[in-house]
């Protein structure tokens, strides 16, 4: 016969202050579990969405990203002229010689400066990314010192709004136009003409060609094309691994942050869950002992007082859950070890990360009830109704 | 006294199980304050470690663009600049990727006069600067890789590709402990020999520049006087204290760093609550106890000192075990994680703020369990059974 499960939530009702302190302990554990890895999973979301199953991207050999690499221009034609590219609406290929470097902005209403990207397209390079779209002004007109700019970037760097200018490479750069690209890398560049950017930087190399594959399916043909003449040290991958490439070393350093804080933090939740109920089951030592002279068996009490432990942890849990759930209106924006530049990127709730964070808050429970309730159901009727 | 000692401790003793969790909870919670702590510091170790009287050169735009050689003879001749040298971020691993650690190009002599906290035996620095292919590590880089001096070791370019081979002439040591040693400097010579024959537009050109000031504070006006030197030409450059371009890194990553601080927070609150939850707890088994000590005539005070006493107690035992593992824990961070974290020095700050956040921790868990003992009518206390 089991307990209902009214019992062990009206002793948890009794002992407000107790339950309330328990229960917040572990609420602040799930939060930073919840917090970190909706952080990492943002970050794995906005890198895996900036690229297309469509599309290439072809880089100097062994470059870590696209800043560090160079295609230099015949290279870039033998690329445009490959087999496979897919055609646009005007008919032409839909391949993108593009230059990307970094220039260091300052952010609005600080004097700090930070790294962001600005990439020279060509015609086709809007075709290309169809998450782009132009919310303010026009695009740029080839040949001209104009640019648009990130919904990100305009928002947070001085001078990069529709309207306003800024200087580098000894020129003055007009921003035409706002592009937004959603939750993409995109939204944190600028962008410009890529030949006025290769003219004012001195940089008579391209950085990268992306194209649109005309049958995704034949990726290795394209890639073995690349890599295999021998006029061309380039390599080519899929945009989609190439940009989940540059997410890995910082989601992996913040998932192990959060695993190992979690880990230590709760240390301390238990403890706390353990110490509650331990004094949960010290003043009802009379109480079980009815409960046992009543029928009740020792597994039943097991389970009452586990039930109360896990309770707990569940309200403590959803609590956590709830304050972290705001979060996903913040953005974050922070250096992006893996390709030196700025990035930003929201925090992200998924139903997984939802039901691992009820779960450590369950786990925690379950850990911080465990030993206090077998001593419960250990007890001895005769001792326990004997005590006061 | 002595026996308002031993009183706080047999009160706090009283429910042994229960205080030696507690204990351990705060133990715990200190030691993650504490490694925390001394983790963002770590971050802020180059800022730390940065000298006063340098100041660094690079292209404004950004560190990605390069100065010409050029530029080396002009800033000599800056009026306050003493000593210039100049140099490139190489970017190479060691064998796999993951092998990866600072290494700079330099020009070898004057590098090493400006940078006195690099401490070499006057052996292998000859050795090193007469040398060209010559290189030197620091010491703990060296033992990672198990390096010794005379040995071959090979890299691995990703900014500059190829494989580059070098031998290793020099381990330095840091002057004091805020110096990272952990980086490889070798002859930027060497790199722009080599660029000559393979890559000749990339050759001549310098990332960066260090001058070496006469007084700390002539930084304002050398800066402004080799910035106006090349104002308006193809490459501007941007002349900032070495503790600012230090710290320029670290404000790129600040939204991280301050994410760890707020963290390193919450651990305090939880422990917070752990500990008001324990205080509350024994309170309220002995409420009758303090409704006694009332009518013998101890006031309000005299009873929340007690209680604020015994959470003193835990906190401090708590605290006391945590501060003394904090420093097994960072020497375990720092054989672990050292190619993360170079410098990584438990300073006193973090003590003092740990002993503080004890004494947070006892106040705060003791204010409502000593206004409920103030609360309570001595008769419905001595009355209740708990």
């Amino acid at each position: 016969m089991a307990i209902p499960i009214s019992y062990s939530i009206k002793s948890l009702v009794t002992r407000k202050l107790t339950t309330t302190l328990t229960a917040g302990g572990m609420a602040l554990v799930v939060f930073v579990f919840a917090a970190t890895t909706m952080l990492a999973e943002g970050l794995e979301k906005t890198l895996v969405e900036t690229g297309s199953r469509q599309n290439a991207v072809v880089t100097r050999k062994g470059a870590p990203s696209e800043v560090q690499s160079s295609v230099t221009r015949e290279q870039a034609s033998i690329i445009e002229s490959m087999p496979g590219i897919a055609a646009g609406a005007q008919g032409g290929r839909l391949a993108a010689k593009e230059i990307v470097v970094l220039i260091s902005l300052t952010k609005r209403g600080t004097d700090k400066p930070s790294n962001v990207v600005i990439r020279g397209i060509s015609s086709a390079s809007a075709a290309l990314r169809e998450q782009v779209r132009l919310t303010e002004g026009r695009m740029p007109r080839p040949g001209t010192y104009e640019i648009i700019a990130g919904s990100s970037i305009a928002r947070r760097f001085e001078g990069a709004k529709r309207g306003e200018t800024l200087a580098f490479a000894t020129r003055q750069w007009r921003v035409v136009g706002i592009f937004d690209a959603g939750a993409t890398g995109f939204s944190s560049e600028i962008w410009g003409d890529a030949d006025s950017l290769m003219q004012a930087f001195r940089r008579p190399v391209y950085s990268s060609v992306i194209l649109k594959m005309a049958d995704p399916l034949r990726f290795e043909d394209i890639k073995k094309a690349v890599e295999s003449d021998p006029r061309l040290t380039l390599e080519a991958k899929r945009e989609t691994e190439f940009y989940a490439e540059q997410s890995k070393a910082m989601s992996t350093f913040l998932r192990i942050m959060g695993t190992s804080l979690t880990v230590i933090f709760s240390l301390g939740a238990i403890i706390g869950a353990m110490i509650t109920m331990y004094s949960a089951v010290a003043n009802r030592i009379s109480e079980i002992g009815t409960l046992r002279a009543l029928g009740f068996h020792r597994s039943s009490i097991l389970t009452a007082f586990l039930a109360e432990s896990l309770i707990t942890g569940l309200i403590g849990g959803t609590a956590g859950l709830v304050l972290a759930s705001f979060l996903q209106f913040f953005t974050i924006s922070t250096l992006n070890f893996q390709t030196f530049s700025e990035l930003a990127f929201s925090f992200e709730l998924s139903f997984w990360t939802a039901l691992k964070s009820i779960s450590v808050a369950l786990i925690m429970g379950l850990a911080g009830g465990l030993l206090p309730a077998l001593k419960a159901s250990r007890m001895k009727i005769v001792d326990a109704l004997r005590s006061v | 006294m002595p026996l308002l000692i031993k009183m706080l401790l047999k009160n706090a003793f009283r429910h042994g199980l229960r205080t030696g969790l507690t204990i351990a909870g705060m133990t715990i919670a200190i030691l993650a304050f504490g490694i925390l702590t001394t983790v963002v510091d770590a971050w802020y170790a180059g800022v730390e470690a940065s000298r006063a009287n340098r100041l660094i050169t690079r292209n404004a735009i950004s560190l990605t663009f390069e100065l010409p050689l050029s530029y080396y003879d002009k800033i000599r001749q800056v009026e306050g600049a003493t000593k210039v040298s100049y140099g490139n971020w190489f970017g190479a691993f060691y064998k796999e990727e993951r092998n990866f650690f600072a290494n700079f190009a330099m020009e070898a002599q004057s590098h090493l006069d400006i940078v006195t906290e690099l401490v070499l035996r006057p052996e292998e620095r000859d050795a090193y600067i007469k040398d060209r292919r010559g290189a030197i590590a620091g010491r703990k880089l060296a033992e990672r890789f198990g390096w010794e001096i005379g040995d071959l070791v090979a890299l691995t370019g990703t900014i500059f590709p190829g494989d580059w081979e070098f031998v290793l002439r020099g381990i330095y040591k840091g002057r004091d402990e805020t110096v990272d040693e952990s980086i490889f400097f070798f002859h930027w010579d060497y790199l722009n020999e080599s660029l000559r024959e393979t890559m000749p537009e990339r050759a001549g050109q310098v990332g960066f520049y260090i001058i070496e000031i006469a007084r700390p504070e002539l930084a304002g006006a050398v800066s402004k006087r080799v910035d106006s030197l090349f104002k308006n030409s193809l490459a501007e450059t941007l002349t900032e204290t070495e503790r600012a371009f230090a710290m320029s890194f670290v404000t790129m990553t600040e939204a991280i760093m301050t994410a760890i601080q707020l963290v390193s927070i919450v651990v305090i609150v939880i422990i917070m609550a752990v500990t008001a939850n324990t205080m509350a707890m024994s309170v309220r088994e002995r409420l009758s106890e303090f409704a006694a000590l009332k009518t013998l005539g101890f006031n309000r005070a005299h009873l929340s000192f007690l209680i604020f006493g015994e959470a003193m107690v835990i906190t401090s035992l708590g605290a006391a075990l945590g501060i003394a593992l904090t420093f097994p824990a960072a020497q375990l961070f720092r054989s672990e994680l050292g190619q993360f974290f170079p410098v990584f020095n438990i300073k006193p700050a973090t003590i003092y703020m740990d002993i503080a956040a004890a004494v947070i921790v006892a106040s705060v868990s003791a204010v409502i369990p000593s206004y409920r003992v103030a609360a309570a009518p001595i008769t419905a206390a001595l009355r209740r059974i708990a």
